[in-house]
């Protein structure tokens, strides 16, 4: 695709970033893109904290009895780590970054429903991440992000409360956020916006809102619950004081199996738009893809005992739970499909957005069908706490969300900031994520097949050769991580103007908004006359329907 | 004509964010925000906004009704053995209470759609007092508890042996639904307290009373989860 950029104009007009000065301009913005860059430079600040721990993890797993931490030191790394990347990283990253930004633009509003309240949830957002950072500083935590009793209740001797009052707050910043879009995508369209000529990268939000709304206050209850029983021992989740530790165990998974679509559906949100645009194509089933991700919200919240296969549930509620977790995998199944025809006779475009997206859909593919594997309850016997499922999850949460994630921060940079990122550096690092991915999470695959078990600081010997495989291949996504936060810190300054809509792409945030736009957004408010995704056909292709 | 912000032309001489504030203060009501372009658009998504975060709420309490579910049915006669030890006097007359008090709260949300000011003061604050008669009598029980070594923790003490584990799971169960729910009622007192001092400013009309709706459904929604604890913790194996 050939972008022409403008010349940089002597002066320019007003927009959201120039508008005004100085750190009260900032902290006490109201402005949903403002609080969409505080929340972009914050998670990026939490991504290399996350990311300094899996550094560590990968280096002690390069001997076989760990090369630097003692095993207590280890089970901090991978606890944090978890929390981190989850609490912190994965579960904000899309949603409060690229949706804060995104979605008032799309369906034409001037800001989100709730300005001040999404300023709020970004403080008690930035008041978690403290606390975290205060119990790592302090000495940790070694619970595993699961915390599970009873020993996080009774016999850790870590900086349990503390960490769980972070995930507490941040918890309600999360929730925060969903009643905002809720609200918003509701109330404030605009005319001519009806549901179905909405971007479905709103839909994927309006699915995620609803499983933050309704399932984050279930955590939140069960972490007061477990911090009260931490300090008055009423044996609540204590099996040897009479409680019943499977409980604290459907609690916690009620939230956080759905939090898991909370890190993938706006992921999905993003692919749908990438695909379209480089594809010069009208999406191939656009109610199918929407009512995808309903769906996804729905089904959720049904699954969560399919991680209590060995844990002591009854067979019976495992085999359903395990029918049902097969369910879930249709809906997501569908938008692979339909991503995959949306291309199909496309005129595709290799710019580095969608690089990103081929390396979702790839990556995705692999992290759900393994995630089938899991579902199956004899085979999730067999691999139940071993790297199998580590690298499941990576395969969806690394190869799916981050990679949306990178996608998406590419495609719409020259609309956030109004320049242009280096071509060519781009894909590079796109290519290299996705080597350096791969290297890392697939011998993990290999490993848990063989029964190297999660979460040990030690292991046997004839594992080392693919755990040194894996350390190298981390070492490689890091580099490919590292790369854009250069080039796109230069391009935010230095890079070629943009114009307001470089890859002629459809959508309101493209086609009514200058780059970057205008506080309140639009110039003029616009009204919709026409279906998402209005490409028409392709130059070149004969579309097969009439 | 309804200028709005986005609307005007801007020049690079003046502040266009400023500018366009002032043009607010002359074409909006006060109390329309900038983002919206009508006050039934603010108001029904204030409302939604309010439904939505109860809804949030009941998931909240949700967790706990599911855990006392659970333990109820794993020790239904340990159940029974600890609710002689719950004052169903008292908290009968705490449901009357805050029964009351939710009917007060709907007379100062009539009050507002009225616009009497002086309504809505009145029954405010009659709302505040029977919330605080609420949280007295709760106190009460509370300190029965103290005195009867019922908290749960190292001090704890129960006359039947066979229970003492269970017994202090479920006292546990009590305090933690039933101080969840003092918190609700002390966080909306703190509400009203406001309500009454926006209205002695005179900050409510017929036509925008929207805080005094919407801690009236937050008010009415804390006194439903009570109506639900109380025959939860309170009447259960009294039918003995």
């Amino acid at each position: 695709m050939n972008i022409t950029f403008e010349q940089p104009k002597i002066k320019e007009s007003p927009n959201y970033l120039n508008i005004r000065y100085g750190w009260r301009s900032w902290l006490l913005t109201t402005d949903h893109k403002r609080i969409a860059l505080l929340y972009l430079f914050s998670i990026t600040a939490f991504f290399m904290i996350g990311g300094a721990f899996a550094v560590g993890m990968r280096l002690n797993l390069t001997s076989p009895n760990g090369l630097l931490f003692s095993p207590e030191t280890y089970n901090k790394l991978f606890t944090m780590h978890g929390i981190i990347m989850i609490f912190f990283f994965l579960i904000p990253s899309i949603p409060a970054v690229l949706g804060n930004f995104l979605i008032p633009l799309m369906i034409g509003a001037r800001d989100l429903a709730f300005p001040r309240i999404n300023l709020l949830s970004w403080y008690l957002y930035i008041i978690g991440g403290i606390v975290a950072v205060a119990a790592v500083a302090s000495g940790g935590v070694d619970t595993g992000w699961t915390f599970y009793a009873p020993f996080s209740t009774t016999y850790s001797n870590t900086h349990v409360i503390m960490t769980a009052v972070a995930v507490f707050v941040a918890g309600f910043s999360s929730i925060l956020t969903g009643l905002n879009f809720i609200v918003t995508i509701h109330k404030m369209r605009a005319p001519g916006m009806t549901w179905f000529r909405l971007p479905l990268f709103v839909w994927s939000h309006y699915a995620t809102s609803i499983i933050q709304v309704l399932g984050t206050p279930v955590v939140a209850i069960t972490i007061v619950l477990l911090g009260l029983e931490r300090l008055f021992h009423a044996g609540i989740f204590d099996p040897k004081l009479g409680g019943d530790p499977i409980l604290f165990q459907h609690l916690f998974w009620f939230y956080s199996h759905p939090a898991v679509y909370i890190m993938i559906l706006p992921g999905m949100g993003v692919i749908s738009e990438l695909v379209t645009c480089f594809s010069h194509k009208t999406v191939f089933g656009y109610g199918f893809v929407a009512f995808s991700s309903v769906a996804i919200a729905v089904l959720s919240f049904l699954v969560w005992g399919h991680h209590l296969f060995v844990s002591g549930q009854s067979m019976y509620a495992g085999l359903i739970f395990s029918l049902l977790s097969f369910m879930v995998a249709v809906p997501s199944a569908i938008k692979v499909f339909n991503w995959t025809a949306t291309m199909y006779r496309g005129s595709i475009s290799y710019d580095t957005p969608m690089l990103y997206a081929f390396g979702f859909i790839g990556l995705f593919t692999i992290g759900g069908l393994t995630g089938l594997f899991l579902a199956t309850v004899a085979i999730d016997v067999h691999v139940t706490d071993t790297y199998f499922v580590v690298a499941h999850f990576h395969y969806t949460m690394v190869g799916g969300m981050v990679m949306a994630y990178l996608g998406g921060i590419h495609f719409w940079f020259p609309k956030i900031t109004g320049r242009m990122y280096p071509e060519g550096w781009a894909r590079f690092a796109a290519l290299v994520v996705f080597v350096g991915f791969n290297l890392t999470f697939f011998p993990q695959f290999i490993l848990g097949y063989l029964g190297m078990p999660r979460r040990y600081a030690t292991y046997a010997p004839e594992f080392q050769s693919l755990n040194v495989l894996s350390s190298a291949g981390a070492s490689i996504l890091g580099v490919g991580y590292l790369i854009p936060m250069i080039y796109l810190a230069w391009a935010w300054n230095r890079g070629p103007r943009a114009p307001a809509n470089p890859w002629g792409a459809k959508g309101l945030e493209w086609e009514k908004s200058p780059s970057p736009p205008p506080t309140f957004n639009f110039d003029e408010m616009p009204v919709v006359t026409e279906n998402a995704y209005n490409y028409g056909a392709a130059p070149g292709a004969t579309e097969a329907h009439g | 004509m309804a200028l709005r912000p986005a609307q005007r032309k801007r020049t690079d001489k003046e502040d266009p964010l400023a500018e366009s504030e002032v043009t607010l203060e002359a074409l909006h009501p006060r109390e329309l925000r900038h983002h919206f372009d009508t006050p039934e658009q603010q108001l029904e998504s204030s409302l939604l906004g309010m439904w939505i975060f109860l809804l949030t709420e009941v998931m909240f309490f949700g967790g706990m009704f599911g855990g006392y579910t659970v333990y109820r049915n794993l020790y239904p006669d340990a159940f029974a053995s600890t609710s002689q030890y719950m004052n169903v006097t008292l908290g009968g007359i705490n449901t009357a209470v805050l029964i009351c008090s939710s009917l007060t709260m709907a007379m100062a949300v009539h009050s507002a759609q009225l616009g009497k000011n002086r309504a809505i003061i009145l029954f405010l604050l009659l709302t505040l007092f029977l919330g605080c008669v609420f949280l007295g009598i709760k106190y009460v029980e509370y300190h029965e508890k103290w005195v009867d070594h019922h908290i749960p923790g190292p001090h704890f003490q129960y006359a039947d042996a066979r229970y003492f584990h269970q017994a202090q799971i479920l006292f546990f169960l009590y305090f933690a639904m039933t101080g969840l729910h003092a918190l609700h009622m002390i966080v909306g007192a703190g509400l009203i307290i406001a309500l009454i001092i926006m209205a002695a400013r005179h900050r409510f009309s017929a036509e925008w009373y929207t805080p005094v709706e919407m801690i009236g459904l937050y008010w009415h929604f804390v006194d439903i989860i009570w109506i639900f604890l109380f025959p939860l913790l309170y009447l259960i194996g009294h039918t003995k």
